[in-house]
């Protein structure tokens, strides 16, 4: 009897054992196949824009020409296009996004005042992209044509400056979140000792605070601008979709993103539809880097701290 | 510097800063103002039961949209859901080493993955393969765009509960698998919900994936092998579109959706607060 329960016992901790290892086992495969995912993602792009890396070569990157009927695939004006708007939506959003940092990190840390701005900031964050580039398309571009009829250029409304706004509004919760997370983490008595010698809340928060929390507030700067460089519908819809060198920051262009968006159903042809796969794989490549360097910094700063 | 002149810079540095700040949302209430003003008129029950009519005929809805949407995040959800709960036990029970480090490092990448490119991806895997437009090959995107969001909350969720817990359980003889499934998961439920509604909310927004992918379709298509509309979709092709009558089943459509994603929002911050982990 004995010896039975204690075979039944030996036989019910196998099956539990087997149980284990099987549950171990399916935690290894979840976390390998997302490595396989990232690696798979990686190659799909590479594979299939192998028939226009190997037609074109470099002469992809530095092609003023994008004329996919003349089978002209020169990618410099999206390369341009998307360093333009990415770049001008991060410099109108660093006032704002800083002013909010400051805000909510250094004057109100708490309190129904600070409450508000952050549920707005998280609505800001939650409105999808679409609803952006729908918005300004209808509200913000015929703004923008009355500005450009009084200043003389071209009145196109959409373009580059257009898509440089919404982009900024898009990113400031962004940079903002970061922001206001390393300026929290200023330790006081650095704060208390400037004030103690008689500067001001100003001169705490130029001289102190902000230069203390720099490497963070940095970094939130690097990641809204990936951002901005891979958001796709909000440009697509207020950019003008035009496939030149735009000539100044009026004109309608094309990032990476939206060239994919507006031509990618409507390819026809081998090259074509790699040529623009080419410019997925330069983009992911692109957000991936820059990512990548923004996550460094921030672990740069959680270490100091 | 005079003293006078350092404190007016500093009221003026408080004020500026303060303003700046609520200028920042200025483009918020008027995004909400103008999709409530254009938006609210046009929702009725009929326009969300009927669907799409040709240009000239009024009437109608956004049925299609609604039920493709619904499709497009149930596959989504199939998808993500089990894989980034298991991915990030994963990550949350082996802290350190090589695979986690990489495992990290691929989570962050994936996140940071335009949209688009997300898009090329299910188009080449799934598309390609199938030689049609699918709601199969939009749920695989938007499901690989959830993934990272899932994978993060359930990591730093799990992270949380302490491990005298996990001890008393492993103490008592019960087997890892069940202390995890049954006491650590469970502990955790709430971070992990409201991961897995802002995943559902982030993508349920998305259009650049579905572009070449679930593609869009004017009628009520319940077959997953099927190309299917879904409310992004739907009012990025409407607002592009020329016609008046168009743009505001575009607005109407526009409303529905920012209340859906922003109501989703409000119920993942009710959850973290009312489940939140805490020992």
């Amino acid at each position: 009897m004995k010896v039975a329960s204690g075979e039944a016992a030996r036989a019910k901790h196998d099956r539990t054992g087997s149980g284990e290892n099987a549950f171990r086992g399916a935690l290894y495969v979840a976390a390998l196949s997302i490595l396989v995912l990232l690696a798979a993602i990686f190659l799909t792009l590479l594979v299939d824009s192998m028939p226009s890396i190997k037609a074109l070569g470099p002469g992809f990157l530095y092609g003023r020409t994008w004329d996919p009927v003349a089978g002209r695939y020169g990618a410099l004006p999206f390369l341009v296009g998307t360093i333009l708007t990415s770049f001008l939506a991060l410099a109108v959003s660093i006032p704002f996004s800083l002013a909010i940092s400051v805000f909510l990190g250094e004057y109100f840390r708490e309190g129904a005042l600070s409450s508000l701005l952050k549920s707005a900031i998280d609505l800001l964050a939650g409105i999808p992209s679409v609803i952006y580039g729908f918005w300004g398309l209808f509200v913000l571009v015929p703004v923008v044509r009355a500005i450009q009829i009084k200043l003389g250029v071209p009145p196109f409304g959409v373009g580059i400056f257009t898509s440089a706004v919404v982009l900024a509004v898009m990113i400031i919760p962004y940079s903002a979140a970061l922001g206001r997370e390393v300026i929290q983490l200023v330790p006081c008595d650095l704060k208390e000792a400037g004030l103690s010698l008689g500067a001001t809340r100003y001169e705490v928060t130029r001289r102190i605070v902000l230069p203390y929390a720099r490497s963070g507030i940095l970094a939130g700067m690097v990641l809204a601008l990936g951002r901005a460089i891979g958001e796709t519908m909000a440009v697509t819809m207020v950019i003008g979709n035009s496939n030149f060198i735009p000539r100044s920051i009026f004109s309608p262009a094309n990032t990476m993103a939206s060239v994919i968006a507006n031509e990618f159903v409507e390819a026809t042809g081998k090259t074509y539809v790699a040529s623009l796969i080419q410019v997925g794989l330069l983009l992911f490549v692109v957000t991936t880097i820059v990512n990548i360097v923004g996550r460094h910094v921030i672990k740069k700063v959680s270490v100091e701290i | 510097m005079n003293v006078t002149v350092r404190i007016v810079q500093d009221r003026l540095f408080k004020v500026g800063v303060a303003l700046l700040s609520f200028l920042a949302l200025l483009p918020l209430f008027l995004i909400l103002y103008y999709i409530t003003r254009n938006g609210i008129s046009s929702v009725n029950w009929r326009f969300l039961v009927n669907l799409p009519r040709p240009v000239g005929e009024s009437g109608g809805g956004i049925a299609n949209a609604v039920v493709g949407t619904a499709i497009l995040l149930v596959l989504s959800s199939v998808v993500a859901i089990p894989l980034g709960i298991a991915a990030g036990i994963f990550l949350a029970e082996h802290r350190h080493g090589r695979i986690t480090y990489m495992v990290r490092l691929a989570v962050e990448v994936l996140q940071g993955i335009p949209s688009i490119v997300i898009g090329i991806i299910a188009y080449a895997w799934i598309v390609l393969r199938m030689g049609k437009f699918s709601a199969l090959s939009g749920g695989v995107a938007l499901g690989i765009m959830m993934l990272p969001v899932v994978i993060r909350a359930t990591e730093e969720t799990l992270k949380m509960i302490p491990d005298s817990l996990r001890e008393a359980s492993l103490a008592l003889g019960v087997p890892y698998h069940r202390t995890i499934l049954r006491v650590i998961l469970p502990a955790g439920l709430g971070g992990i919900m409201t991961g897995v509604l802002v995943s559902v909310a982030r993508v349920a927004g998305e259009t650049a994936p579905l572009l070449f992918t679930a593609f869009g379709s004017p009628y009520m298509a319940l077959n997953i092998l099927k190309p299917v509309s879904s409310l992004p979709l739907m009012i990025f092709n409407y607002a592009t579109s020329p016609y008046p009558e168009w743009h505001s089943l575009a607005w109407g459509a526009s409303f529905v959706l920012a209340v859906f994603v922003l109501g989703l929002n409000l119920v993942a911050k009710v959850v973290t607060r009312k489940w939140k982990v805490q020992f």
